[in-house]
């Protein structure tokens, strides 16, 4: 939230100096905080966003270890796995772009924004969804070995629930996803094709969605207790829930699209070719590159 | 940045460039003519500009530093005053200063406190918000938020001489020089 608030900061002084109405100017001057782009205002702020983005890093893989722990210390059999971390930032890295491609790819045709997310773009998307997306099968089979080699009774029956149970479906459509289908991406035919790319990533979505489910719902299902084993099926509530928050992701997302800029508009012009300096050397006081 | 008045009611004089490369020529001449109160504005981040005219880097870092310092110790201390000194539970024998259970929470404290001073000491230390500044009288310096550069030399500047800066920085190859009234 922080990062993209001050990633934002030049781009609405842009909007507040092209602002055709009184409303705007005093809305986008606002939120600019009088921003005027001066030397050391640059330089302060590239430090800043540099710093973020460092500290954002290292967020990403505690945020899902600490989910992963949130299972992990439970005693429940499919939970009470060391495996845990690694595989879910895999998996959130996987689904992220799986996500950014569902979004990006109609964002694109429809704006015209081909020059802007290029194919090389979506070509390297797919290249880190394959890659991710075996590190996470590779969590499935791991899974599924140290259950076994465990033996302990109750996770052998766990996965063997799992696998041949009543939601023995939900686990082998993941599987055949994520371990399967995922092998597509190795064609580069297939990763430069924006119709099989969308379709993709809408079917990884699924998958990802189908591993919450398959972790929590065949983990409960069947616990140690058989007179508390029971069927899961969602009730009304589950797919108001459900839709509601699609409904407030895609609600809020438009807003954004509609009222502040999509692409980072000062970043793009750092491509232009009148953004291109050379220094001659003794006045770089710092050596530090171009 | 603290804005002096002149007696004469102008700020400075600010001249306008095309490209990122005339601008940083043009202020390089500028800071060996001997202006030292001056300060470009761009519309993309040119960080050769800052090493030219302003020398020295930002502490921000060094501040971040010392905040996330302080975010994980805040982490730390809160939990051992509360599972040690405030709340001490045996469980089990074990010991009340469990610190890799601590670690989790004083990362994130860490992390935390750390992104807010970047972000909040970026904004502050750049004196925003700052509704006012007078480079904002000038019609055309709307641009320098498109694609124009502007160098502006103020007139508390000891070399500062209306007639002489503006002719020295038409010279500079500047495409307009105007005045920057407060």
């Amino acid at each position: 939230m922080v990062f993209w608030i001050v990633g934002l900061i030049p781009d609405l002084a842009t909007m507040r100096d092209r602002a055709t109405s009184n409303v705007k100017r005093v809305v986008f001057g606002t939120l600019a905080l009088g921003w005027r782009g001066s030397a050391r205002h640059w330089h302060r702020y590239e430090v800043a966003s540099l710093i973020l983005a460092g500290l954002s890093t290292p967020l990403v893989l505690s945020v899902h270890s600490v989910v992963s722990f949130d299972f992990a210390v439970s005693v429940i059999p499919g939970w009470h796995a060391t495996i845990f971390p690694p595989y879910f930032v895999a998996g959130a890295i996987y689904s992220g772009f799986g996500m950014v491609l569902t979004l990006a790819i109609p964002i694109r045709a429809a704006y015209k924004l081909d020059h802007l997310i290029t194919m090389k773009h979506i070509d390297n998307m797919a290249k880190v969804m394959l890659a991710t997306g075996l590190i996470v099968a590779y969590g499935y089979g791991m899974e599924a070995f140290f259950g076994w080699y465990s033996a302990n009774p109750y996770e052998r029956f766990m996965l063997w629930n799992r696998m041949t149970g009543p939601f023995g479906w939900s686990y082998w459509l993941l599987i055949f996803i994520n371990a399967v289908l995922i092998h597509v991406l190795w064609f580069k035919s297939v990763r430069l094709n924006l119709k099989y790319m969308f379709a993709l990533s809408l079917i990884v979505n699924l998958a990802m969605w189908l591993e919450r489910f398959v972790i929590i719902v065949t983990s409960l299902h069947r616990d140690f207790l058989p007179s508390s084993w029971d069927m899961y099926a969602p009730t009304k509530w589950d797919f108001m829930m459900f839709s509601g928050t699609i409904g407030l992701f895609l609600t809020l997302f438009f807003l954004f699209m509609r009222f502040v800029p999509m692409i980072a508009m000062f970043e793009v012009r750092t491509l232009l070719p009148e953004a291109k300096v050379h220094v001659p050397r003794g006045h770089d006081a710092h050596g530090s590159g171009h | 940045m603290h804005v002096s008045k002149d007696p004469t009611g102008l700020y400075g004089l600010m001249a306008e460039f095309d490209s990122a490369q005339s601008i940083v020529d043009a202020s390089i001449k500028a800071v060996a003519a001997g202006y030292t109160k001056l300060e470009a504005y761009t519309p993309i981040p040119i960080e050769e500009l800052n090493d030219i005219i302003h020398k020295k880097r930002t502490v921000l870092p060094r501040l971040v530093l010392f905040m996330a310092f302080c975010g994980m110790m805040t982490g730390f201390t809160l939990q051992y005053w509360a599972s040690v000194i405030e709340y001490p539970l045996n469980i089990g024998g074990r010991p009340l200063a469990t610190w890799p259970a601590f670690v989790i929470p004083s990362y994130e404290l860490t992390i935390l406190f750390a992104a807010l001073t970047a972000a909040i000491g970026m904004i502050a230390m750049n004196g925003l918000p700052q509704p006012y500044h007078p480079v904002f009288n000038v019609e055309r310096f709307s641009l320098a938020s498109s694609d124009k550069f502007f160098l502006v030399i103020e007139a508390a500047d000891t070399h500062f001489a209306t007639d002489q800066t503006g002719s020295f920085l038409q010279g500079l190859g500047a495409k307009g020089v105007y005045d920057v009234a407060y």
